[in-house]
Parts: structure tokens; C-alpha cells; sequence
């Protein structure tokens, strides 16, 4: 086997990589992005087809969590109403730090056409949102592209959370 | 040349018109003689209940009937006269017309493929007698007619909201509950979970989704306009960028001036 020694000194380098605990945090978290499976309305069809296999997000690190103790991301696929708000918010509530939400589709970011008395205006009155996608529904390939702005964004943020400026009320 | 119109507050203004919107009226049809409906009509006044009036609409019978007599009613329709479905149940709000709700109940009889509607009127502040027994839909339809006008049903055995929450204040059905809700309700999500100290806060909801308010730098971002989250909104930079000059020249030939490529081209 002498023919395969390798001699790090000469060839090519030691096999050391030099990086800031920031870098490899985030290289971390924001390739293994767990996102809650929680599907509100019709988003929650487009969401189910981004994590099937045409569209396959497992590719990217993101595998749905049934719990919300397991998961990184929410996504809020659809419309939300006024009396589902309390839950929706006790499930972000329940999520670990760090947490991300992406608000997902037209009603998620406004209320949407649902101009009326029981739909949460908006869903960042309730929590605080990093990435607005809009769409009615948006398809697979933009919920994945959100997924990927949101990947850029945690990437650029310190690990340290409490170092990074987010929509905190509570 | 098409009139010109001022083109300030558009979007405030109502799009829809009513103008050339006429409501449609239906024909009443009398019950005709020897036909099923007519048996319908008889066994219920044989069995004495005050038949009020009755007519065929759309091909379905229609009974108005005392609110006393609603249970007593239904179940001759559906142990003498085979109504053994009934489709749906609720109310309609004439309140500001006549000072009382109508409610309906659908029935379907499936022997004979006939539908008939037994109709009756209460006042404001009257309840009326549950027809769960009856009906079994009843229990989830009569909860709704609660929910949604706030008519109370006598003897239902389990009266509570069905679709809104249980401290939801109002009945939105009613023609006098405001569309995009009264102030409870437009509070409502800010107050359960966060307390009314949190109004403040969160501030309230924007119902103009046209509205880009460009010293906001905690919401939507312009393109272009990028700033850190949540940034001191004074120093946000609001100039207008204008049209690129590339682009208009390509594009937008001012026929006035003359055209450099139209000159080029002659």
C-alpha cells in the first residue's frame, strides 16, 4: 500500500478546513430545515406536493415533523381563522428555538380575498414571519424557493439567536 | 376620446353597482288538485294544524305554519307523508323588513322524489321549540341557527356555537352584523392570545390590501428598496426611481418629438 500514502504536507494540503462556529451553525440548520406539517387550507395541497416525490423536498433537508417539538419551520399554508389563531399560535409556542415561519399564499400574508369578520388579517399579527410568499395557491417550485430564500437568510444571521433582530411581541 | 374621470381615492370606491340588478320573483303556483302536494296540504289541516298558507314554488311545496305547531308538523310530514329527510334548516333574517326571522325546514321525501319546505315566522326575542326529536340533523342545524342569529331553541340538548368560538361576541349572520366584523371581533385574535395590552402593538387590521405604506421597513419591502429588518423608518430612502432610460427609449417612442429610429429607418 505504500504506492497510496498519501503526504498531506506536499499534496495538496492538510485535511483542515478553517471556518467560524457561525458558518458551520448555520450550515447546519439550514440544511436540515424541519418543517411542522401543519396544512391549514388549499396551500397545504401545494405543500403536500412539494414533500411528495415529483417535487421532492427531502432533497433539500426538509422532511415534515409531525410535532412541533421536532420541527424548525411552520409553515402556514392557507387561510387562518380568528378562532384557529389561538392554536396555531400555541403550536409556535411549542416549537424550539430556533424557529422560522414562512407565511404561505395570499390569505397567510393579508387575509387575502377572505376581506371578512372571522379571518386573521394577516398572519404575522399573530406570529412573527420571516418569509412572505405570495400566490394563490404558489406552486411546489415557489414554496421550494421560499425554502431556499429562508436557507440564504438563516445563513447570513448569527447562530447566536438572540443576536439577530426578529418581530418579537412576547 | 372616453370622459374622464378623477382617478383619486379609486380604490375606495365601490367596483360593483347594483344599477340594472333586478331581484327575481318567483311565481307562487296554486297546490293542484289530486297531486301528491295536495294530500300533503290535506293531512296536515285533517290533523289540525293552522296551515297559513301554501303554494308551490319551483316545483316544491311551500307550508307556512304557526311557530307552536313546528314539531307537530314535522312529524305528520314524516310519519304520514314519507318526509323521511330533512335537507337543511335555518333562518332568514326579514328583521329590518318585518321585525322577525322565517325559518325554514327542507324536507325530502324520497318515495315519491318530492321536495316541500315548511315555513314559519317568529319575532326578535321569541324562541322556538327544538325539532331534534324529529329530525336528527336538527342537533347540529339548530345550533348553527343559534350561532349564526342568536335564535335560542327551546328543550335542544346541547345549545352552544358551532362554528364560531365560544366567546365570540355577536351572531354575524344577522343582516345588522358589519362584514368585516364589529370591534370584538376584529380583536379578537389579538386579545386571546396576547391581551388587550397588546392592541397597541400590533395595532389594527389593515383591510386595504392594495396599501403599501412605504415607511414600513418591518412588512413588505419595495424592490430596490431593501433595508434591515425592522430599520429606523426615517432614514428609508422613499425617491421614486424612475424609468430607466434604456428601457423607455427601446420601448416608448414619443411620436411628438420624432423618433431617432424612425428617422434611422427612413
Amino acid at each position: 500500500m505504500a504506492q497510496h500514502q498519501v503526504n498531506y504536507a506536499s499534496s495538496g494540503g492538510l485535511p483542515v478546513a478553517l471556518t467560524t462556529a457561525d458558518h458551520l451553525i448555520n450550515w447546519g440548520r439550514s440544511n436540515s430545515l424541519w418543517p411542522l406539517t401543519y396544512g391549514l387550507a388549499c396551500c397545504a395541497i401545494e405543500m403536500m406536493a412539494s414533500g411528495a416525490s415529483r417535487f421532492d423536498f427531502d432533497r433539500m433537508g426538509v422532511i415534515f415533523r409531525a410535532s412541533p417539538r421536532q420541527a424548525d419551520v411552520m409553515i402556514l399554508a392557507g387561510t387562518l381563522t380568528k378562532k384557529h389563531a389561538e392554536f396555531t399560535r400555541r403550536l409556535y409556542d411549542q416549537m424550539a428555538e430556533p424557529k422560522w415561519v414562512i407565511s404561505m399564499g395570499s390569505c397567510a400574508n393579508t387575509g387575502g380575498m377572505f376581506n371578512t369578520y372571522s379571518i386573521v388579517q394577516g398572519v404575522d399579527r399573530i406570529v412573527p414571519v420571516d418569509i412572505y410568499l405570495p400566490g394563490c395557491a404558489p406552486r411546489p417550485e415557489t414554496l421550494q424557493y421560499a425554502m431556499m430564500m429562508l436557507q440564504k437568510k438563516i445563513r447570513r444571521e448569527s447562530a447566536n439567536m438572540n443576536k439577530n433582530k426578529k418581530q418579537r411581541f412576547i | 376620446m372616453r370622459k374622464y374621470t378623477p382617478k383619486d381615492n379609486v380604490q375606495k370606491k365601490a367596483k360593483y353597482t347594483d344599477r340594472f340588478w333586478v331581484a327575481p320573483k318567483v311565481p307562487h303556483l296554486e297546490v293542484e288538485k289530486g297531486s301528491f302536494f295536495e294530500t300533503v296540504v290535506d293531512e296536515l289541516k285533517n290533523s289540525g294544524i293552522d296551515v297559513l298558507d301554501s303554494y308551490i314554488e319551483l316545483g316544491q311545496l311551500v307550508v307556512k305554519i304557526k311557530p307552536e305547531q313546528n314539531v307537530d308538523a314535522l312529524t305528520i310530514m314524516r310519519d304520514k307523508k314519507c318526509f323521511k329527510q330533512c335537507s337543511e334548516l335555518s333562518a332568514v333574517d326579514y328583521l329590518a323588513q318585518d321585525g322577525e326571522f322565517e325559518i325554514f325546514y327542507q324536507l325530502l321525501n324520497l318515495d315519491e322524489a318530492k321536495r316541500a319546505r315548511i315555513v314559519t315566522r317568529i319575532k326578535q326575542d321569541q324562541a322556538i321549540e327544538t325539532v331534534e326529536n324529529v329530525y336528527k340533523m336538527a342537533n347540529f342545524a339548530e345550533r348553527e341557527m343559534y350561532d349564526m342569529y342568536g335564535i335560542y331553541v327551546n328543550n335542544h340538548s346541547y345549545l352552544k356555537r358551532i362554528l364560531m368560538p365560544d366567546d365570540w361576541v355577536g351572531h354575524p349572520l344577522l343582516k345588522t352584523y358589519p362584514l368585516q366584523g364589529d370591534e370584538a371581533a376584529s380583536w379578537y385574535e389579538v386579545d386571546k392570545i396576547f391581551g388587550k395590552e397588546y392592541r397597541d402593538i400590533i395595532g389594527p387590521e389593515l383591510r386595504d390590501p392594495a396599501r403599501v405604506d412605504r415607511y414600513d421597513t418591518q412588512r413588505f419591502a419595495r424592490v430596490g428598496k431593501e433595508v434591515p429588518f425592522g430599520a429606523d423608518p426615517s432614514l428609508v430612502d422613499t425617491t421614486e426611481t424612475p424609468i430607466e432610460d434604456g428601457y423607455s427609449k427601446t420601448f416608448l417612442t414619443d411620436y411628438t418629438t420624432g423618433s431617432k429610429q424612425l428617422e434611422n429607418r427612413r
